[in-house]
């Protein structure tokens, strides 16, 4: 029984972390590419155009990936989670019907008016096909999140006799106090990968000295929003979601900070540590005295509650994994704020294209935070287990009863291998596209 | 309410099969009868700017029947968990045939995609005629063996074939000798229904000789539908039940029927979109008489200890269903509004389209 809900569970978690590869980017991607499309209409310069269709190139790869690993996620729920489907297919049901009938139709109707109407369509109609392709990918995000935080924090319903969840209020499941703060940190965090994604690929032009026009207007495209979005990750958003998580589930914010015993007066932030779980305790650990409470509560001396509070079953079953995926998102976080706030300050000084350390920096930071946003989502749900409905449902009791762990281990693998030929499929022709770069007065 | 939605469902499974049909019949197309550079730009652009829209409508049944149905849903995604994720590996194939294939200009390239996009066409109309099999046949709820289910009884699981390949073992399989046969009409039913799409929207060389292959093929369905009606008695005893109940619904049969006689005549249409009306006539109206036989079932049991899986024991509750309607309204006057620019921005032939020019 054990290693047959391992199976579902590694199946689950690898197919859905390499799905939010691509609509991270594909998210914030289309914003920038609509913004090219807008300025190009305001200034008539055919620079932008032009920067709008090279990057429509690299979305359409992006977003034909996207498709063919979402199009499993959807399955999933009845294949791998019949029980949990069963269960509260009443309501999570409701919200990812929605993706599919509001958000869906929308992006892939008009993607193909975007990607092959610019002759049919005109300038104007063509930025406004876009514009609708965006809505559609937020509109996803939006309804995907809803459903997401339904399950870290549930609202809106009531459970009968036979165990199943009904809905009971719709209007609950939008006006989750989880649902706001997820969603705006979740987009600044792909306007994050997409901005550094597009500051990279204009400082490999610099510094590889081909298409240097493209290469100063991505990077500086890249830095301005780069920065925005990494201000906004930590703050507001971030900050909302670690109150939340600090106040509905308790337990999963101490494994987070690494807090096995509550201490007296206000909690320390841990910088390094590794936790030790025979010894429950964190290992050669660095901390700053007071902070944590602070920026929880703002409040110095406020306590903050240690693992050992809570009983043993309801500790989140990976406790390093979580502490480590919290540590590596915050921290990457802090750095990506660093170097934006460097960037934008030579880019202030008009020097920015001539300090190369900076450019290489950009360069090598594209894979950063593709990182960040795979190990915020773990800090999310390994700080659910062992619940899937949060406090109500455990991942245990969710899986689907008659599939065996043979057959969940033979399609795990396949899988693996099907999804390692896309990743290489996707490097190998997304890396082409960027090394021919944009192309002048393509329309 | 069950009733709303479960016509919601099928409309929507109905929408599906014609779109996606044509896409999956393209695809065997060019498998089979596109022999020159020519003749694959022909095909791919008729399908290419619609596929990905056309897909979704698998995922909104999905969601739709998640929602509506969450029971159905479990069951019969855990129990057909093989062939599920088999379909899904081969709409990956499929996309990224289609999709990759023009991103690097090298023969071998797109000999590689071509046959990607080509096979997992094909395969995906057999198991998509195999699905519909299964659901007339029925399963084995509950997994009984000897007579004591062995699980909760709207739980089952099927592997994907018995050693004696028999519908009616007790230990049933995915594919067996009835569920091929409607997979294979599934693959003849649509590779016709793709040649008529591309013989609308293309001017192509090739579409003299499709029409030859439409009619060839007909022939073929004819006789492959008259076997299955026979076979029909063996799996179910009254498969006329519910038509003997409600006479009106011997207008679906008639439908399929006049799709069927009309596709006789396609090489003397007027109009290139004649046929394709046909063919879609014919998918309507088996599929329509299909599940309209079995109602309200929609997932007969095959022991006699565990209830058929019909709408009623498979709903969600009240409230959400009801709920639902509302913004289920909006989002398809939405859909039918995105559904008219599509087509009219892309309407008549799409010779230079330009698919797959990245
Ligand atoms: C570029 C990506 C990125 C960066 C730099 C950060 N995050 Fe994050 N974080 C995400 C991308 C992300 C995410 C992938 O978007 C998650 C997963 C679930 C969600 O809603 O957002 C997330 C989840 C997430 C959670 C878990 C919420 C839950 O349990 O449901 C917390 C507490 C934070 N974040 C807090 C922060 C803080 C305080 C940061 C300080 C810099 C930070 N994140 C940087
Ligand atoms: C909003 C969409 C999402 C929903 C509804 C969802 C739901 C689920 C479900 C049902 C499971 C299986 C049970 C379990 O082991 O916890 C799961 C596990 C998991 N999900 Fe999510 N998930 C979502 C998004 C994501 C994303 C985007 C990622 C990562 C990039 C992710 C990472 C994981 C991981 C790592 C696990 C395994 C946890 C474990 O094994 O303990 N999830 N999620
Ligand atoms: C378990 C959870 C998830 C499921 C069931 C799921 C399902 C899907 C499906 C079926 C598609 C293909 C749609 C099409 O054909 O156009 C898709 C694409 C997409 N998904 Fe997911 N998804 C999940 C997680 C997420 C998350 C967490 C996000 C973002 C917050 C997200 C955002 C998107 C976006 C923007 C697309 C558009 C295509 C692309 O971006 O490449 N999805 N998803």
């Amino acid at each position: 029984m054990e290693d047959m809900i391992f199976y579902d569970r590694m199946q689950f978690a690898f197919t859905i972390t390499f799905h939010y590869l691509f609509p991270q980017l594909t998210m914030g991607l289309s914003l920038l590419i609509v913004y090219f499309k807008w300025k190009f209409l305001r200034t008539k310069i055919d620079k932008y155009n032009d920067a709008a269709i090279f990057w429509m190139k690299i979305f359409a790869l992006n977003f034909a990936m996207g498709v063919v690993t979402g199009i499993p996620m959807e399955f999933q729920f009845g294949t791998n989670w019949a029980k949990f489907s069963e269960l509260t297919g009443g309501i999570i049901g409701q919200t990812l019907a929605m993706e599919g009938m509001f958000s869906f139709f929308l992006e892939s109707s008009f993607l193909g008016l975007f990607l092959f109407g610019e002759k049919l369509l005109g300038h104007k109609l063509h930025f406004v096909t876009g514009f609708l392709v965006f809505l559609g990918s937020w509109a996803s995000g939006y309804l995907i999140l809803a459903t997401h935080s339904w399950m870290q924090y549930p609202v809106g319903y009531e459970i009968l006799e036979n165990g199943k969840f009904v809905l009971n209020n719709f209007g609950a499941l939008f006006s989750n106090p989880w649902l706001l703060p997820s969603y705006l940190h979740n987009q600044a965090g792909s306007m994050v990968t997409s901005s550094f994604v597009m500051a990279g690929v204009g400082a490999f032009y610099l510094l590889s000295n081909k298409h240097n026009e493209f290469g100063k207007l991505f990077v500086k495209t890249g830095v301005i929003f780069g920065l925005i979005s990494s201000l906004l990750v930590a703050f507001p958003t971030g900050d909302l979601l670690a109150k939340n998580v600090a106040e509905h589930q308790p337990v999963a914010f101490a494994a987070m900070e690494g807090i096995f015993e509550t201490e007296d007066g206000g909690a320390e932030i841990v910088l390094i540590g590794q936790p030790n779980m025979l010894e429950k305790k964190l290992d050669n650990k660095i901390a700053v005295p007071n902070i944590l409470s602070f920026l929880t509560y703002q409040d110095w001396n406020m306590q903050i509650k240690g693992l050992n509070e809570f009983d043993e079953d309801v500790h989140p079953t990976n406790v390093p994994g979580l502490y480590y995926a919290y540590h590596i998102m915050v921290g990457l976080g802090t750095i990506f704020i660093g170097l934006m706030l460097l960037a934008a300050f030579q880019l202030f000084r008009k020097k920015l294209y001539k300090t190369t350390w900076i450019l290489w920096a950009l360069m090598l930071m594209i894979p950063f935070p593709y990182i960040a946003n795979t190990t915020g989502w773990y800090t999310a749900e390994l700080g659910r287990q062992p619940w899937l409905v949060y406090n109500l449902l455990r991942t245990a009791d969710g899986a689907s009863p008659t599939v065996s762990s043979g057959n969940t281990l033979f399609t795990l693998l396949g899988f693996i291998g099907l999804y390692l030929l896309l990743g290489m499929l996707f490097l190998m022709l997304a890396g082409k596209i960027i090394n021919k770069g944009p192309q002048l007065n393509q329309h | 309410m069950e009733l709303f939605w479960y016509i919601v469902l099928m409309t929507m499974l109905a929408i599906y099969v014609v779109l996606d049909g044509y896409d999956f019949g393209a695809g065997i197309i060019h498998l089979f009868f596109a022999k020159t550079e020519k003749d694959k730009k022909a095909i791919t652009n008729a399908i290419g700017p619609f596929w990905d829209a056309n897909e979704v409508w698998l995922i909104a049944v999905g969601g739709v029947l998640f929602f509506a149905f969450p029971t159905l849903y479990a069951s019969s995604f855990s129990g057909f968990y093989l062939p599920l994720m088999l379909i899904l590996w081969l709409l990956i194939f499929r996309a990224i045939g289609l999709e990759l294939r023009g991103q690097i200009k090298n023969a071998m390239w797109e000999a590689i995609w071509d046959k990607a996009f080509g096979i997992a066409s094909l395969l995906l109309a057999l198991f998509f005629g195999v699905a519909l099999g299964n659901i007339v046949r029925g399963v084995n709820l509950g997994n009984v063996v000897n007579g004591v289910s062995t699980h909760e009884a709207h739980y089952f699981f099927l592997p994907l074939w018995n050693s004696t390949f028999s519908p009616q073992a007790e230990q049933l399989g995915v594919i067996d000798w009835f569920t091929l046969l409607l997979g294979v009409i599934g693959v003849v039913a649509l590779t016709i229904h793709g040649a008529n799409w591309i013989i609308f929207k293309t001017n192509s060389d090739l579409n003299k000789k499709l029409k030859k292959v439409v009619f060839n093929l007909n022939i073929v369905m004819v006789a492959l539908v008259i076997t299955s009606l026979l076979v029909w008695h063996v799996i179910e005893p009254k498969p006329f039940h519910n038509f003997m109940q409600y006479p009106w619904l011997w207008i679906l049969p008639v439908i399929a029927l006049t799709g069927l006689i009309g596709l006789f005549k396609v090489k003397s249409f007027k109009k290139d979109g004649h046929g394709f009306v046909f063919s879609t006539l014919f998918l309507l109206g088996g599929l329509a008489s299909t599940v309209a036989s079995i109602f309200p079932k929609v997932l007969p049991s095959t022991n006699a200890i565990n209830p058929d899986l019909t709408i009623y024991n498979v709903a969600a509750d009240d409230y959400g269903l009801t709920v639902g309607v509302y913004w289920f309204a909006i989002a398809a006057v939405l859909v039918v509004i995105y559904m008219i620019i599509q087509y009219r921005v892309f309407n008549g032939k799409m010779d230079d389209v330009g698919y797959g020019d990245h």
